[in-house]
């Protein structure tokens, strides 16, 4: 597959066309997929301000028939539009790349990121490139070497620390919370720690219960953290670079289930906001703010209710610490209803904050209660059919805008 | 004071220094120690310590008799047999009048600060947990006064003197105990959490253990420093000295460090600063092997026991840990007998304690024996030295007169530093939360 990219990328935008195939930075659609979901594009308006260069000002983005979009066979043909197609996880690995081009000081730490590529492969051939103290193979001591990030952080560094799994962190919470956190407010300012954590999460096929975590609702009280959660390949690379840059420690969550998606993302260098949410696309009679993998079921669950002739609006909020009020205040001012669909548990989750934040904020503007669709509280159970109940699908997305909008 | 008296202490409990050459197999020979009957830590030349790096060496002198029994007895030699024997050791190392009288003054300083902070915590100027150095300050000397001012200190709760040693004035932390805006951390951090980036002290930290991967991290930074950033000094890489205690010893951080130190060849001195109790816990009860020097040659490095409370000892054996560091030979562990004069915390009643074993180490304080070295080597006078405390007890005066008079943080601080990038975080000045701010993702909304 990285050859693929590789031929994309190298190969001259002069070779024609297929006009069947022009479609300016869409998410390719398996063959099987049919032409309403072609014509059904809605666009999406990028709010960004850091966006350099002269790049697409506005990407098609279509809706996606499936939570995982799957490969095309032929990719050679890409070659006039702007921009590269790639996954996920090249995606992030560019980010990264890029960033440890550009500071020598940016280095990442984690199990099996340096000669094993990392367990995604995002940090494949990063080690060939920059040696192995710059991508370094650490022993399975995650509270260690997340401690040993935090301080080469305070001594002027800029290091990435992989968890091989986000579960696997919760050794690190220690560090994560002590020091991490803690560590530049209990030295009044002296030191700051311009980490990123970052690692796999959420809920896959079938990995059982202690690999299916959704640590976001337990990083998210600690003061002096910041997290951001990416769902598309795009926000991936640009909010992997964000983080970097960043001052403060960062948490970059991202999904097993979304490392495959492809997506056509400019040439040119962009970094995006960490704090700022994403419109996914705009409507008119209820807000729907989800993050991650649920923004996929969102958008599922969208078709059905266009079909049905509801016009949600839907925001991956994306920045999970601090909330992007400002983009979900004008939608709800705009909808007067909101639904908010999550990954992680009901309790003390993501989705409780937000209510929360929202109640404080916006009442007034509020016609109904939120609605929070969240994962069940219960380990995620290894059969296929429960590990489905577990998580929201779009049945229940379409049946909570439904009574919503009575 | 009845200094040393000639009594032979065999208590049970607690074991003492070893000498590799007790056990078989081992030969002492490779570490150069004088064929004399003492010997302090001697590494030799790194020669041999590279011929064998798994060996440890204890630098308690063994007695000139040789009735120093196998290592599974517990046997305390004669303290005062030790200075007696170290004495004429310690001519041939010999410490010029100049670093004396530094030592001792840190020491002094050290003691006095100690002293002046249990006063005032009882009159109600400073609060919570507050961990106590007294009796400990020739490990925090030894060490730190050989340190450059690029080199990193990383320590635990009873930071104090850590943190004068390596230069952080006693006004700024006494400020910091009294919880005012003038402290070393804004009254942020506390009696725990000492930190300086001016001085290169990165903590202070509460949990035991926790310090460690940081101060990793620290050494792991300065050799990224020199091999990937090319960012090279003439005298070698910057040291890191993690400071923790035989409780920590038991702790998973421990273990895990001292194993990514080695295999990383990292700059860094992991100091055990043994004084037998964590809280009430006795090191015996806590540890299968108490011997925590011998943990070092576990994972490849080199372990090293010295004896605590004598500050020259100390600052022998910190002199070619810290030249191995900095050649980039790796890591050392050196644990250092020593003892704490007052409770774990001024909240600690300290009852579990025997008088016997306080008495004993009461009776090895290392500042009176530096004291008696300087004087008996014509170093410097006793009313030089008695100017030297006098000049200390007007440092430590003059820093709670800075810290009584200093303001204490106003509420506007509360919301400050949280982040040190605080776009859309906390609250802004117009009162809102400032990512309600239209322009806070652009970087405007600043504290």
């Amino acid at each position: 597959m990285a050859s693929l990219q590789m031929a994309a990328l190298l190969s001259a935008p002069s070779t024609p066309v297929p006009s069947d195939r022009v479609r300016v930075g869409s998410l390719r659609l398996s063959a099987s997929s049919s032409s309403a979901a072609r014509n059904g594009g809605a666009l999406v308006v990028r709010s960004e301000a850091k966006v350099s260069g002269g790049g697409a000002s506005a990407r098609g983005l279509s809706l996606i028939t499936h939570a995982v979009a799957e490969k095309a066979a032929a990719a050679s043909s890409a070659d006039s539009k702007p921009g590269h197609e790639l996954l996920l996880f090249e995606a992030l690995r560019e980010g990264l790349d890029e960033e440890m081009e550009r500071d020598p000081t940016v280095c990442v730490m984690g199990e099996d990121v340096g000669h094993y590529g990392g367990s995604y492969k995002v940090t494949k051939g990063l080690a060939t490139k920059y040696g192995d103290l710059r991508v370094l193979d650490t022993p399975i001591a995650e509270n260690s070497f997340t401690g040993m990030g935090i301080g080469s952080a305070m001594t002027g560094l800029r290091p990435v620390v992989e968890g091989m799994n986000m579960g696997f962190l919760l050794l690190a919470y220690n560090q994560i919370s002590n020091n991490c956190g803690m560590l530049h407010y209990t030295s009044g300012g002296q030191f700051k720690i311009p980490i990123v954590i970052r690692g796999p999460g959420g809920v896959g096929r079938q990995l059982g219960a202690e690999h299916s975590q959704r640590l976001e609702s337990y990083f998210q009280s600690i003061p002096g953290l910041q997290m951001v959660a990416c769902s598309t390949p795009y926000n991936a690379k640009g909010l992997m670079k964000a983080a970097i840059r960043s001052e403060n420690p960062v948490v970059l969550f991202e999904h097993v289930l979304l490392y495959n998606l492809k997506e056509r993302i400019p040439d040119e260098e962009y970094v995006l906001s960490l704090e700022e949410a994403e419109m996914v696309r705009p409507g008119e009679h209820v807000t729907i703010l989800t993050y991650s993998r649920m923004r996929y079921h969102v958008m599922q669950a969208a078709k059905t209710l266009v079909n049905k002739g509801y016009d949600p609006e839907v925001i991956d909020i994306r920045s999970l610490k601090p909330f992007d009020l400002y983009t979900i205040g004008n939608s709800i001012k705009k909808t007067h209803r909101v639904l908010i669909v999550e990954e992680c548990m009901r309790t003390g989750g993501i989705g409780a904050s937000l209510r929360s934040a929202i109640i404080d904020n916006f009442w007034d503007y509020l016609d109904a209660p939120i609605l929070c669709l969240s994962s069940q509280d219960v380990p995620t159970p290894y059969a296929g059919t429960l590990e489905n109940w577990t998580v929201v699908q779009p049945e229940q997305i379409v049946a909570a805008v439904e009574q919503l909008c009575k | 004071m009845a200094a040393f008296s000639a009594v032979k202490i065999p208590p049970p409990q607690f074991t003492t220094v070893r000498s590799s050459s007790q056990r078989p197999g081992s030969s002492p020979a490779h570490f150069a120690h004088s064929p004399s009957a003492f010997n302090s830590i001697s590494f030799g030349s790194a020669k041999s310590v590279r011929s064998r790096p798994l060996f440890a060496v204890s630098s308690d002198v063994v007695s000139s008799d040789k009735t120093k029994p196998a290592s599974s007895s517990a046997f305390i030699v004669n303290c005062d047999m030790i200075w007696r024997s170290r004495l004429v050791h310690c001519l041939v190392v010999a410490v010029t009048r100049e670093v004396a009288l530094e030592l001792y003054e840190d020491m002094v300083l050290g003691r006095a600060f100690e002293d002046m902070c249990a006063q005032m915590y009882y009159r109600g100027k400073m609060f919570g947990f507050v961990h106590l150095y007294n009796g400990q300050e020739a490990v925090s000397t030894g060490f730190i006064k050989l340190l450059n001012q690029s080199d990193k200190v990383v320590s635990t709760y009873r930071d104090h003197v850590h943190a004068l040693s390596k230069g952080v004035p006693s006004r700024e932390v006494m400020a910091e105990l009294f919880g005012k805006a003038t402290g070393c951390c804004r009254g942020q951090g506390g009696s725990m959490h000492m930190f300086s980036a001016a001085h290169n002290v990165l903590g202070g930290f509460a949990f035991i253990g926790e310090g460690i991967p940081v101060a990793t991290g620290a050494a792991f930074s300065a050799k990224y420093h020199h091999e990937v950033l090319k960012q090279s000094k003439p005298e070698g890489l910057d040291v890191t000295l993690a400071f923790f205690g035989d409780g920590t010893c038991n702790n998973g951080q421990f273990f895990e460090c001292l194993n990514m130190a080695q295999l990383w060849k990292l700059p860094i001195i992991f100091v055990v600063e043994n004084n037998l109790w964590a809280i009430g816990m006795s090191h015996l009860r806590a540890t299968s092997d108490p011997e925590i020097w011998k943990k070092g040659p576990a994972f490849g490095m080199p372990g090293v026991h010295v004896d605590g409370m004598d500050v020259l000892k100390v600052r022998e054996v910190a002199q070619e840990a810290i030249a191995r560091a900095r050649r980039g030979e790796g890591p050392t562990l050196v644990e250092c007998e020593t003892y704490r004069f007052r409770g774990h915390s001024l909240a600690d009643p300290d009852e579990l304690r025997k008088p016997d074993e306080k008495a004993h180490y009461a009776a090895r304080d290392p500042i009176i024996a530096l004291k008696k070295y300087i004087i008996e080597h014509g170093l410097a006078s006793e009313s030089e030295l008695k100017s030297i405390d006098k000049k200390i007890d007007d440092v430590v005066e003059d820093a709670v007169e800075f810290a009584d008079s200093s303001p204490l943080p106003p509420r506007t601080q509360l919301l400050e530093n949280v982040f040190a990038d605080p776009k859309g975080f906390g609250i802004g000045p117009d009162g809102k939360y400032r990512c309600e701010d239209p322009l806070f993702t652009q970087g405007t909304a600043q504290v």
